[in-house]
């Protein structure tokens, strides 16, 4: 179902799936990943949009207004996988029934406290069992609706509220997770990892393939969050952009078990470049945490390099 | 003609699955409960229906599977016990508040700790307040029976509200006996065709479910939901007419044993009642003496004003719990009827007690001791034992 060519202004004239007049931040950027997902999807094809809880469910449906131009259900914080599970699996019984005509297409959002942590093994449960259906994860790195709590995919050493820099402590002590890698190792058709990228082809078409690549697929995508980050809301795209030339954020997907490497930087940057301009990091950059920002870096690398191994 | 046959609690609980047919059944494993969803899945591998299993990782994802296809326009069932229905606690809530018509087949087990996989109502009566009808049975004819009745009930549009289906742990869903099946094409005829009015799958209405709803509108939702459970009553009870035209069998809010005469009364949910039945046969037959017995079958809603008034004329009380609830005074059942019996100006003596914790038997002397204490009761009007554990080894820990 990919489409050969992608025409840019054709993408953004489709109509918006996510109304406006929704209460997320302005530079959010798990409102762009919701309305590039969305985008994805054929127009006159129906869709059931999950959501776990978050800032995106209590930003976007808040009683009696609902942003979502598709039925939509949000259920509670660690289940959207489990309850979008059941969506599905009940559209396959009706259908086969014959009292469901049209086709459906079934797409949950999770932040990243709701799909790496607290939702993990629902999602895990919902992907081995191999519904037809998309979890997406905008991950801003954080649980952000709550107040920047740390989560499993806060980077190593972010101040967060319950990881805070402080006198005797550098932020987040462990690195973050890799749940895209834990998604392709369940084996499902279609893994994807993305942010966004100037053009939005990278997310815009992995999305197409999630949800038109039959069986369960997992997006995870990397969605700034302004507040939480500690940068300017007009410099999203920007920070996007550090992240994946400084080779933080790789995009790549993982087809039928096949690793394929989306984006190689030609010049990869060093980590300062993603970390300087976020508040987050601020405190790296003082002299005596100078070394940590070698470690970062040293990470990086490393996991750049399994990954490249991964994609060859 | 009704179908004879010599099933458990649980077998008949799956027998009236495959009957019903439902749509999807996420289900998770647990004892005792486990058999319900293991008949099931024999159903669909030989094709005897067409109900889609859901093989989930965890109970709180049977829950949630289940609120999702609900949701979506099918008719979703769950079986689960103790620590699996625990685990589904904060679904059970969501379940209630969205008005989705889910049927639980909860088999009563104790919840941990210690772990214990024995009878007990700790895991439904925890839920008493989850906004969930609940329906208890003494025999496993009496499961099956409720099992079908759930669904015309959870489904009325007066009501809209899951019902969880209550059997005890092992004596009821583990022991066999003689049961009256009703015929394939009269159960389909009685619970009809599940017509949901507004579902995720209509391609002509779109639904959005689960909002986030503040002090602006949270009570609201609330008091539709105390209505719909006002509204369970009515309909709990024209469900039990219909019930009884089909197959004979009379159901209400709860059985009176004995009641007409009675001057000595135990109240009790589940298969104990069977044996206070046996103690009540026992001391009539030999002493004349008027014991009688209030079997709860619906405890949510809670059928206040009936219970005082069945309870207006007898001497002395005894409320008998199989939970606790560690208000170091009553147990849930205890707390409701005497509230019930203040509430109608009730004037008996009344007793709470507790009994069958994680499975401990009560026997029909057990019940015979109560009623002697009952008389006593009635004629010192002097409680002594309020609250007490019927069959404890001791109330001192170093004795034990």
């Amino acid at each position: 179902m990919e489409k050969t060519t992608y025409n840019f202004k054709e993408v953004m004239s489709k109509p918006e799936r996510l109304a406006p007049g929704h209460r997320m931040c302005a530079g959010c950027g798990g409102t762009i990943t919701v309305r590039t997902v969305l985008r994805a999807l054929e127009e006159g094809d129906k869709a059931v949009i999950g959501n776990a809880t978050g800032c995106l469910e209590v930003s976007s449906f808040m009683y009696p207004y609902t942003a979502y131009e598709d039925s939509y259900i949000h259920n509670a914080f660690e289940n959207a996988g489990a309850t979008l599970s059941g969506v599905e699996t009940a559209y396959h019984v009706l259908k086969k029934k014959g009292k469901i005509k049209d086709n459906f297409k079934f797409i949950t959002f999770g932040g990243d406290g709701g799909t790496y942590d607290i939702g993990f093994q629902s999602l895990s449960g919902a992907m081995e069992r191999g519904h037809d259906m998309v979890y997406v994860c905008y991950d801003n790195g954080a649980y952000m609706n709550t107040g920047t709590q740390r989560s499993s995919a806060t980077p190593q050493y972010a101040d967060t509220t319950t990881t805070p820099a402080g006198k005797v402590s550098a932020g987040k002590v462990q690195i973050r997770k890799d749940l895209a890698a834990i998604m392709a190792e369940h084996h499902i058709p279609y893994v994807g990892q993305s942010t966004f990228t100037s053009n939005f082809k990278d997310l815009y078409t992995k999305a197409q393939k999630a949800i038109y690549t039959p069986g369960a697929a997992f997006l995870n995508v990397m969605s700034p969050c302004p507040r939480g980050w500690g940068y300017e809301p007009s410099e999203v795209m920007n920070i996007c952009k550090l992240a994946v030339d400084t080779c933080y954020w790789p995009m790549f997907e993982v087809i039928e078990g096949r690793w394929i490497l989306n984006y190689e930087p030609k010049n990869k940057l060093p980590i300062e470049e993603f970390l300087r301009p976020q508040r987050r990091f601020k405190h790296l950059f003082k002299k005596e945490n100078e070394e940590l920002i070698g470690k970062f870096q040293e990470e990086i690398d490393k996991q750049w390099e399994e990954l490249k191994n991964k994609c060859n | 003609m009704a179908i004879r046959e010599r099933l458990s609690g649980n077998e008949a609980v799956a027998y009236a699955i495959k009957q019903v047919n439902p749509d999807v059944m996420p289900a998770f494993p647990i004892t005792p409960s486990t058999e319900i969803p293991q008949y099931v899945a024999n159903y669909i591998a030989n094709g005897e229906i067409d109900t889609e299993f859901i093989h989930v990782e965890s109970e709180h994802s049977a829950m949630s599977a289940t609120v999702g296809a609900s949701a979506a326009g099918a008719r979703a069932v769950t079986a689960t016990s103790s620590c699996g229905m625990a685990l589904m606690w904060e679904e059970l809530y969501v379940a209630a508040s969205n008005r989705l018509p889910i049927v639980l087949a909860l088999v009563n087990r104790a919840l941990s700790g210690p772990i214990n996989i024995n009878a007990d109502h700790s895991d439904s009566m925890g839920a008493r307040d989850s906004g969930w009808i609940q329906i208890y049975a003494e025999s496993n004819q009496e499961v099956y029976d409720n099992y079908i009745q759930a669904f015309p009930i959870a489904e009325d549009t007066r009501v809209h509200l899951p019902v969880m289906v209550c059997q005890d742990g092992f004596i009821t869903s583990h022991g066999v006996e003689n049961i009256l099946l009703v015929e394939d094409d009269k159960v389909k005829n009685f619970v009809g065709e599940y017509e949901p009015e507004h579902y995720l799958l209509n391609a002509t209405e779109k639904m959005a479910l689960g909002p986030y709803a503040v002090s602006n509108y949270y009570m609201e939702t609330k008091r539709a939901q105390r209505q719909a459970m006002i509204n369970a009553r009515e309909v709990i009870l024209e469900v039990a007419d219909k019930f009884e035209k089909m197959t004979g069998r009379r159901y209400s809010f709860f059985e009176q044993y004995q009641m007409e005469d009675a001057d000595y009364a135990v109240v009790i949910i589940g298969s104990a009642a069977g044996t206070c039945k046996a103690a009540i046969d026992e001391i009539r037959n030999t002493t004349g003496k008027k014991a009688g017995l209030i079997k709860i079958r619906v405890f949510r809603p809670f059928p206040e004003v009936e219970i005082a008034k069945a309870l207006s004329k007898v001497k002395a009380v005894a409320v008998m719990d199989r939970s606790e609830m560690f208000s170091a005074t009553s147990g849930p059942l205890g707390a409701e009827v005497r509230a019930a019996m203040y509430q109608e100006h009730g004037t008996a003596d009344v007793v709470n007690y507790f009994y069958g914790l994680g499975g401990r038997d009560i026997t029909v002397s057990d019940f015979e001791a109560v009623y002697e204490k009952l008389e006593t009761l009635a004629r010192t009007h002097v409680v002594t034992d309020m609250y007490e554990y019927i069959g404890l080894r001791s109330a001192r820990p170093e004795e034990v």
